[in-house]
């Protein structure tokens, strides 16, 4: 579904990703692991044309995906986004969040657009946050309301930076277990974490981005067990001993 | 406070000071209208990443903050019609007020537009926005918020300089009181009268900003 061809991105002398191919096939849930500065984020941007890349070539369902594409607009609202700082607006409530993309972007009637977005904000446990503004929601709860928000455009594939770094320890588990449940269901989701865990138990592929690099990919038990290469050693090593 | 004298002048004056008042009124509103249309391009071209649309508009400000808004009035006044172009001097008023004060505008407004998360446009644009309708859904109500306050301050100073108008003509609140002055010589009352008219109405200005901001400025 999504398919990733000899991708590099360069600033400078610095290659941010260096020729990396990658394939992800409909439903499957590919985390991917790897040091801040590795290019794990810029990738992933990449994947809805919120980053642009030099050469190689990247498309989804056979549709290239450019940052500077006169097509891009259409295109991303089938890539639902989860950002690490959640990014809702702020002078929406959360059921505004919500149906925002529904309404403005895809025309859909406001009836209608409100109906989904209560099931879906009931969905993610915040049925009774319908009215509350972001400010007075705290961040795991935040950020249910932006995966409901993607969730209302009814994408193909969701791509989600770091959902969990800027949360409170505590929080982490209301939407790691969102995430889950969507990920049973059959989404297509592209993962950047540092939760271990959620890759252990949730991913079907996990990868390992070192400098640019795909070094090391494949189930969670190979990647995250018995990892071949050093260099992923030595990152789960210090991600493990970090806490 | 006030003697019988300076009440009766003023009985006399009131009505040809109010007529002033008006056009004051008229002047500053459409130079505000003008300079906000004008200065919300000007920011948006400011903030565009091909300096060929920035090139512009950083020049044209550069250029318009640095001459005094009398000397851009006298030339649209004056020189204009050298070059065919004739304005009546209420025209030039609120054109060259208009003009001067969109380079502050402009300055204004990226200011509220920048301060803005990057992180909002981006979550707007994930969900597939195109720029026009992220400037009106995400951009521009967020930006009104941070904007508002130094734009009170800029309609109550436009309010305030529309009196420049005075020096090509223009029949507003301060050219009437020279007017009077000049053939009564009564400076104190008129210009007391002046002064206390500009208060006048700068206050509800002061009031609607005051009003404003605690509006946009809630949760």
């Amino acid at each position: 579904m999504i398919s990733v061809t000899h991708l590099s991105k360069a600033f400078g002398t610095h290659r941010v990703l260096d020729d990396v191919s990658l394939e992800i096939a409909k439903s499957e849930v590919v985390c991917i692991i790897g040091a801040s500065g590795s290019g794990k984020s810029t990738l992933l941007r990449c994947m809805n044309g919120l980053e642009s890349y030099d050469s190689g070539e990247l498309t989804i369902e056979g549709r290239s995906i450019r940052k500077d594409d006169r097509d891009i607009h259409r295109l991303r609202t089938e890539v639902g986004m989860v950002f690490q700082r959640f990014n809702l607006f702020p002078h929406r409530t959360a059921i505004q969040n919500v149906i925002e993309g529904p309404i403005y972007v895809k025309k859909v009637p406001k009836a209608q657009a409100l109906e989904e977005g209560r099931a879906l904000l009931n969905k993610v446990g915040l049925g009774d946050k319908l009215d509350a503004y972001p400010a007075k929601l705290s961040g795991g709860q935040q950020q249910r309301v932006a995966i409901a928000r993607s969730l209302a455009m009814k994408p193909k594939v969701i791509l989600f930076d770091e959902p969990t770094s800027a949360l409170d320890p505590e929080l982490v588990g209301d939407v790691l277990r969102v995430m889950q449940q969507l990920a049973e269901e059959g989404m297509t989701m592209v993962v950047v974490t540092h939760e271990m865990g959620f890759a252990r138990e949730v991913a079907d592929r996990v990868l390992f981005l070192d400098q640019g690099r795909i070094l090391e990919q494949g189930t969670p038990e190979d990647v995250l067990k018995n990892p071949k290469n050093e260099r992923t050693r030595d990152f789960l090593r210090r991600v493990i001993h970090a806490i | 406070m006030f003697s019988d004298a300076f009440l009766n002048d003023a009985r006399e004056f009131l009505p040809i000071l109010a007529q002033g008042c008006w056009t004051t009124v008229k002047l500053t509103a459409l130079a505000l209208v003008m300079s906000t249309a004008l200065g919300f391009v000007l920011a948006l071209m400011r903030l565009s990443p091909y300096a060929l649309v920035r090139w512009p508009a950083t020049t044209f400000i550069t250029v318009i903050r640095g001459i005094p808004i009398i000397v851009q009035l006298f030339y649209i006044y004056f020189v204009f019609p050298d070059i065919g172009i004739s304005l009546t001097a209420f025209q030039a008023g609120f054109i060259g007020l208009g003009i001067a004060y969109s380079a502050y505008q402009a300055e204004n407004f990226r200011a509220g537009i920048e301060a803005i998360d990057r992180g909002q446009i981006e979550a707007a644009q994930s969900l597939g926005m195109r720029y026009l309708l992220l400037l009106r859904r995400v951009i521009m109500p967020q930006a009104i918020r941070i904007t508002l306050p130094p734009y009170g301050n800029t309609m109550i100073m436009m309010l305030k300089d529309s009196s420049i108008a005075s020096t090509i003509t223009v029949a507003e609140l301060m050219r009437q009181g020279q007017l009077i002055a000049s053939s009564t010589f009564k400076n104190m009352t008129v210009f007391t009268l002046v002064a206390l008219l500009y208060l006048t109405m700068s206050l509800p200005l002061t009031v609607l900003v005051h009003w404003l901001e605690k509006r946009f400025g809630r949760r």
